[in-house]
């Protein structure tokens, strides 16, 4: 199909605006089975994009034929299809949950909903570097909204920082696209890749300049060691599937950075070859190592959740900064799985928070929770994929990181400091379960009402937390996926020559 | 013309900058307003600054590069709207927590951490 790489961005847009108009927006009942009707379309259409890229191979759309080095493009790679993937399949976990109980907590839930599943998918598949920057900002407002959705103090107070600090992100990020778009005349990120190796001298450092700002707004995002502050308030702080889409999102990020530092500025630049390495080591590293610290000093499974979030972003960093085939490949498996696990976790976290009464998610003892099989096997499986033990996905995961890190001068602090922090978060997760699931008050009488799972809400985390042994099961074909779009774009001749010259050229007129 | 543009910028980048970072949310937003301002000459001027150069062809000898404007327009939309959601938030931020600062509370100085101590004994 030809328009097929254009749907991720386009169905999540009228399904959104239809939600708004009267025939939906009047009755919840109408926008849930609407918006998980949707959703399913756009899990599948997310399959078939990557087996469609997998069969025909790279689809370039060119938005008003306007020809790749001047207009807006598309690309739909094996890298982007999955991603994309991934998304819609994580925010269908997420719709599902929702409709047990938190999109009743305020209004236009869905359609805000639908608008930043549209970013993330835009900022997954554009080909074109201002391009990214608007699917940022859509993606960026959306979750301004969703995260102050439900309200409260807390709310309030995480959203104010989380909104300044974007905005001065995006201030850095349109600063740092001028100057490249000064020094290279272009913002195609295949005519870039092309046209950074000709640079040298004073030119070269004033584009040296605009990639180490463009960093800096995608380690704010992927929370990055010095940047990651906001993290850990902000997640915990939002609504449960509003955290678990927000996973996705430090992911949006580091594929940013493994985009641009490592395509545009990669091997082939030239006198700007690898600018970014130098500066990503230390960083990932002390991602990790900050990330790891945080999740043992949390006082909730939510904030540790966050936490986790940071520690797996070091990590994927880590294979950024090692910038080999095999690298970008062990990031690709390993950040599918942990964008799952970690939504996955977020709404755990909130159904057991809800279910302990006035302890919330902290770890104190308290009451019993009323679904101890269901929370118990569902949090063994998330912490035991999390640290990364077999036979879940997140050991598959940390094997390719550390097999890729083999015999590069940084293995000696690579290893170490992974393994640790697996162990930290061994530490971390097994306090944290003990409390929840084994120490309980006994003495109070039970006298409230049972509550059950809500279906929806089962399914959500059933469908995310499922997805790690189904990772593992299917790692083969999963991680060949991966070698295939590490393969990809590592090959300028696929990545970059083959995007500059459109299939219609010769006769399109 | 270069030099004074460059300065402009600069200058404003700067206010925009020392405005972000004080305490109180009516001057973060004053200063994401002035940076936004300052990338938006910024972005202007990565098509080099030029005189007598209209972004048509045929219409001067020398022709502008036409993509900065474009992208100046959108930044600005963008700009805007994100600077009206600030506004709002802030104004939120002052109802729900009370004051307006970006922490939510208003930090004790020296001064009157030693007065309250002082009460209480």
């Amino acid at each position: 199909m030809q328009h097929l790489s254009i749907l991720p961005i386009l169905l999540p847009l009228f399904t959104g605006a239809l939600l708004l108009l009267p025939p939906l927006s009047k009755t919840l009942k109408r926008q849930r089975v609407f918006t998980v009707l949707s959703m399913l379309l756009q899990v599948i259409i997310g399959f078939t994009l990557v087996a469609s890229v997998q069969i025909d191979g790279v689809t370039q759309y060119i938005l008003g034929d306007w020809r790749p080095p001047f207009g807006i493009v598309l690309v739909a790679d094996p890298m982007s299809s999955v991603m994309v993937c991934v998304t819609n399949f994580l925010a269908f976990g997420a719709v599902c949950y929702a409709t047990g109980y938190h999109d009743r907590t305020g209004g236009y839930f869905y359609p805000l909903f639908m608008f930043q599943v549209m970013g993330i998918n835009g900022a997954f598949l554009t080909g074109d570097a201002f391009n990214l920057f608007v699917f940022f900002e859509v993606l960026l407002i959306a979750s301004y909204a969703l995260l102050i959705h439900g309200g409260g103090k807390q709310k309030t107070q995480a959203t104010t920082h989380y909104v300044v600090l974007n905005l001065a992100g995006s201030s850095v990020f349109l600063f740092g696209l001028g100057i490249l778009y000064g020094t290279l005349g272009t913002l195609n990120i295949a005519d870039m890749a092309q046209k950074v190796g000709e640079l040298e001298g004073s030119v070269a450092i004033l584009a040296k300049i605009g990639a180490l700002l463009l960093l800096v707004v995608f380690g704010m995002k992927s929370a990055m060691l010095p940047l990651h502050f906001w993290l850990p308030k902000t997640y915990s702080s939002a609504s449960a599937p509003v955290a678990a889409i927000f996973a996705v999102m430090t992911k949006v990020g580091i594929y940013s950075i493994l985009r641009i530092h490592g395509v545009v500025f990669g091997d082939e630049a030239g006198e700007l070859a690898n600018i970014a390495q130098s500066w990503l080591w230390p960083l990932a590293l002390l991602t990790i190592v900050i990330g790891t610290i945080g999740a043992l000093a949390s006082p909730s499974l939510k904030l540790l959740t966050a936490n986790l979030v940071v520690l797996s972003a070091g990590t994927l960093m880590v294979c950024a900064a090692i910038g080999s085939e095999a690298a970008t490949s062990a990031a690709l498996y390993y950040m599918v799985h942990s964008t799952l696990v970690a939504g996955g976790m977020f709404l755990l976290a909130d159904l057991i928070a809800r279910q302990r009464g006035k302890a919330e998610d902290r770890f104190v003892i308290s009451k019993k929770t009323d679904n101890p099989l269901f929370l118990g096997i569902g949090f063994a499986i998330a912490a035991i994929a999390v640290i990364g033990m077999p036979p879940l996905s997140g050991f598959l995961g940390k094997i390719m990181i550390l097999q890729a890190a083999h015999s590069t001068a940084e293995q000696l602090w690579v290893w170490p400091i992974v393994l640790l922090s697996s162990l930290g978060a061994l530490i971390a997760l097994s306090r944290a379960g003990t409390t929840l699931f084994w120490r309980h008050s006994v003495n109070k009488q039970q006298t409230e009402e049972h509550q059950t799972v809500h279906i929806g809400e089962w399914l959500g985390i059933v469908l995310l937390l499922g997805a790690s042994p189904l990772l593992a099961l299917f790692g083969g074909p999963v991680s060949e996926l991966a070698n295939d779009a590490a393969t990809f774009l590592h090959d300028p001749r696929l990545s970059v020559e083959a995007l500059l010259t459109s299939p219609l050229a010769d006769g399109g007129f | 013309m270069e030099g004074i543009y460059a300065f402009c910028v600069g200058l404003m980048t700067a206010c925009g900058i020392f405005l972000t970072l004080r305490g109180r949310t009516f001057s973060v937003v004053v200063g994401l307003t002035l940076l936004s301002y300052a990338v938006n000459l910024f972005l202007f001027a990565s098509g080099r600054l030029k005189l007598d150069g209209a972004a048509v062809l045929g219409m001067s000898e020398e022709y502008g590069d036409p993509l900065p404007q474009a992208l100046v327009l959108t930044a600005i939309v963008i700009g805007f709207a994100m600077t009206a959601f600030a506004v709002i938030l802030a104004m939120r931020a002052r109802a729900d927590l009370g004051n307006d600062h970006v922490d939510g509370r208003i930090p004790q100085t020296k001064e009157q951490a030693r007065q309250k101590s002082g009460g209480q004994r």
